[in-house]
């Protein structure tokens, strides 16, 4: 008896690139199909290899991601998994579900960023002009709404979950395959992140600073983080304190219309320095 | 030793940072995040696990904030109280070991 060969395909992420291989053509097409704008040639950083279960486990429960001796544990009711971040490998139970995939991607892409100083948010973001703008909020403040309404030239990097990563100066945000109410994945592509606005609805636009202490509470609220493990807790918050220093954020109230493009596409950046006057030196893994 | 004396102590399974005068705190355990006024911040840097509660209030909290004694210790046990049930502080009516994050 000969064991079916794997077949892989390498999605690449926020500049990240995994090896997903898996003994199902089907199951291969269809992360094709989903991560298409996303496949790489690259060699990959890390490895996945999917074992399909045929059971249909809810999805709903919560995720439980603990770490045990080298290797992180990745549990929910649809799927679990087991990657070891030393390895660069791990092995993923799940059904054919695509969206338990996105889970299990996201949840990777959360353990890898952290080490590294960036995060995933709970955000859209796009490119305007050369520069990328997050939008977060809680659901139905508005952040597929942003998109919808975004102008021509603008490239939306995603409507739900933004990509952010350090860079030489400040923070990068890339796009991403994780579609929101959009139903469309992201353009695969990044730029430095210009400003973070938390977005409110009202009768009017404008922008208005937050305090850098409400900024991180903010902040800390809408990144995706599900690791039970204080090493990693430490890195993030101290992450979060950083892009605030070098980020300038701001609650953004807005009226559903186009006009509020043209308040983003305004928005003073000489701000910037003055939000990093409240803080003195940056976390050691930035 | 008062009967009633209270000790606290920070769980080692949380992340602090000082911030524009408030404290971001969060557990490693459920990722809850909670951000410290002033006096609670007070109250969760002196939290060594053998300073009473009492101390802490009187010292830490009368001494620098104009607050009503009373109104203070009532006031610290909910907050202690609050912060435990989240597995934040530590509390027990016995010294504890400190347990700095």
């Amino acid at each position: 008896m000969t064991a079916t060969p794997h077949k892989v395909a390498c999605v690449e992420i926020g500049g990240i690139p995994i090896a997903l291989s898996t003994c199902d053509q089907r199951f291969l097409d269809l992360l094709r199909q989903r991560y298409d704008g996303f496949l790489s040639s690259s060699p990959p950083e890390f490895e996945l290899e999917f074992d399909l279960t045929d059971a249909r486990a809810a999805s709903d429960d919560d995720v439980r991601v603990r770490r045990q001796d080298d290797e992180w544990l990745i549990e929910r009711g649809d799927f679990n998994a087991r990657w070891n971040p030393r390895t660069g490998r791990g092995r993923v139970r799940q059904n054919a579900n695509p969206y338990s995939l996105d889970s299990v991607l996201r949840i990777l892409h959360s353990l890898i960023l952290a080490e590294r100083g960036g995060f995933l948010l709970h955000a859209a973001s796009a490119i305007c002009d050369t520069r990328a703008y997050l939008f977060s909020g809680v659901s139905g403040a508005g952040k597929t709404t942003m998109t919808r309404l975004a102008p021509s030239g603008i490239t939306l990097l995603t409507d739900e979950i933004s990509y952010v990563r350090p860079a030489a100066e400040g923070y990068a945000a890339f796009g991403t395959p994780f579609a929101g109410e959009l139903a469309k994945a992201g353009e695969n592509c990044a730029a430095p992140v210009s400003a973070l606005f938390f977005l409110e609805q009202g009768p009017e636009n404008r922008i208005d600073e937050l305090s850098s202490a409400e900024a991180v509470r903010r902040l800390m609220r809408n990144i995706l983080f599900f690791a039970e493990d204080k090493t990693l807790v430490e890195k993030l918050l101290a992450t979060a304190c950083d892009f605030v220093a070098r980020v300038p954020i701001r609650r953004l109230t807005f009226y559903p219309d186009a006009r509020v493009w043209d308040l983003v596409r305004n928005f003073d950046r000489r701000f910037e320095h003055n939000l990093a006057r409240n803080f003195q030196g940056v976390p050691e893994h930035a | 030793m008062p009967e009633n004396c209270i000790y606290i102590a920070r769980s080692s399974a949380i992340a602090a940072r000082a911030l524009a005068g408030e404290m971001m705190v969060m557990n490693a355990a459920d990722s809850t995040f909670f951000t410290l006024n002033e006096v609670a911040t007070a109250i969760f840097q002196a939290a060594d696990g053998h300073t009473p509660l009492t101390e802490i209030v009187r010292d830490r909290v009368c001494e620098q904030f104009e607050v009503d004694p009373v109104q203070a210790q009532a006031d610290a046990e909910q907050f202690v109280a609050e912060l435990s049930s989240h597995g934040i502080l530590l509390v027990s009516n016995q010294p504890l070991a400190a347990e700095a994050p």
